[in-house]
Formats: structure tokens, sequence, C-alpha cells
């Protein structure tokens, strides 16, 4: 099971409100590549998991995208602390701001709703270890491209967190995966023995 | 007490923290709540340490692990038949 700690993986205080920030940066909060969308990929996909370690990597690998979620939201509340309509206006942010006024809602940057559809659970832990290897890539690209829309280092500081830690989630997938292929025995790269997907 | 009985034990203190803490969020000026709270509290971590002193790790990035090998990863886990 779960426990809050009352406490932010890294610290976040944006002291500028940016609206137009907000409005792409929430494509890590629910995008398709975000970090809600990870957590509940891998928090799904540790049921098919065949090794102790990789388990425990898809376990807290998820557990931990928990907390660069709530990162993201704290970015976003804080990015649109104290805007004016104007500024909402002039930044594009009024769509959101109709549908959401300055609440946190799990959507991509335009706009899409979080969906699971941008995720996938096979029931097949070298597949599944695999997509997240691709994942983890994706996001590190959509933090980098974060980065390139912003000069304000109290953002820059968090968001190059972030996308470090998507390098590490990626090295240690790697590994889980080699030690999956270990376990699975090396003539069994593309083909899954129908007991072990089924967990007997 | 054998794992199953101690583990049974801290689910239902741990329990009673979740329940009783949700109630005061929104009654935090209950004082005989608060004194049962903390109460168990006080309880739960003298199992719980006492339960991870014979049986390994609980907790995710805050449990001590064993010397020789890092014992977070040891089988089964929460989900597996075998732990239940």
């Amino acid at each position: 099971m779960w426990i809050y700690e009352k406490k932010l993986e890294f610290p976040i205080d944006i002291r500028k409100s940016d609206a137009k920030m907000a409005k792409v940066i929430i494509e890590q909060y629910g995008g398709g590549d975000g970090e809600l969308g990870a957590a509940l990929r891998y928090l799904s996909q540790k049921f098919a998991a065949v090794t102790p370690e990789a388990k425990a990597t898809l376990n807290d690998i998820g557990t931990e995208e928990l907390a660069h979620l709530e990162m993201i939201g704290t970015m976003v509340h804080q990015l649109t602390r104290g805007l004016s309509d104007k500024e909402i206006k002039e930044a594009g942010l009024d769509p959101y701001y109709v549908a959401h006024g300055l609440g946190v809602y799990p959507c991509a940057a335009n706009g899409t709703p979080f969906t699971a559809a941008f995720i996938q659970s096979k029931g097949d832990p070298v597949t599944d270890l695999y997509e997240n290897l691709a994942a983890e890539q994706k996001a590190r690209s959509t933090y980098e491209y974060l980065l390139d829309m912003t000069d304000d280092p109290d953002v820059i500081k968090p968001l190059a967190f972030l996308r470090e830690r998507e390098i590490v989630h990626f090295q240690r997938f790697g590994e889980a995966l080699d030690n999956t292929r270990d376990h699975l025995a090396a003539n069994h790269y593309f083909f899954m023995p129908q007991d072990m997907c089924r967990g007997k | 007490m054998n794992k199953d009985e101690l583990l049974k034990e801290l689910m239902q203190l741990d329990f009673m923290a979740v329940d009783l803490a949700l109630y005061l969020n929104t009654h935090p000026d209950d004082t005989d709540g608060i004194e049962q709270y903390n109460k168990i509290i006080r309880a739960a971590d003298v199992v719980r340490e006492k339960y991870e002193n014979m049986y390994g790790p609980l907790c995710s990035f805050r449990s001590m692990s064993g010397k020789d090998r890092f014992d977070w990863t040891d089988e089964p886990w929460p989900w597996q038949k075998e732990f239940n």
C-alpha cells in the first residue's frame, strides 16, 4: 500500500507567474508521455513482472512517478498564481481557464484530457519493459522541449532534475530487461511460454 | 507471534491510523481523537520495527536493508498468492 510524505522530491519555488509556461508544462501532468501515464503504466505492469528485480523496479519507479506528478502539479500551480484575466487571455490559457479555472487538470498541452489509451500493459514482461524504455525517452524529449521554452532558473532547475530522472529510469529499465531475459533464457527473446505469461 | 499474525496486527493498526487521520482532517480540534491517534501510531511503530527486524523491509526508500544483499527485492510481493 502507499503512504504520503509531506514534501516534494525536489524543491520548487517559482517566483514569477508565467501563463504560457503553465500551458505547456501541463503536458507532463496529463499528456501522452506525462507523469500520470508513467505512474499508471508501471504500477499496472508490475503484476506481470517475472523477476524480483523487475517487480521492485516497476513498483519503485511507478512510485517515484507519482512524486513527479506532484512536482508538475506544483509547477503549474505556482506558474498560474495571481494571473490577471488579461494575462490568461494573452497567453492563450483562456480555453483551459473556462473549463478548469486555475485548478490543475490532467490534460495534454493541447487540452486533450488524460486517457489510459496513452499507455499499455501487455501482460508480457519483455514487451512491457520495451514500452517503458521508449516512454522514458519520449518523456526526456518532452522535458528538453519544455526547457527550450523558458529562461527562468526557478523553472529550469526542477525541469532539469526531472529530465535527469528519465535517463536514470531508462538505465534501470534496461537492466530490468536484461535481468528478465536472463530469467526467461536467451532463446526466448521473442517467444514467451504461455505458462510464464499466466504466472503458473 | 508468526509472520502472518504480526503482519495482520500491523495492518489493523495502520488501517486504524488511516481512518482516524481522515476523521481528524475534518475535526482537528478533537483532542480525544488525537490522543487515540497518537496511541495507535506509537503501537504501530513498535509492531513495524519488530516485523522489519524479523522479516525484512516494508517501506520503499525508507527501511534499512540487510547488510549482505538488498533484501527489498525479496519475494513474495504483496500481490502474489504466496504472500497472503
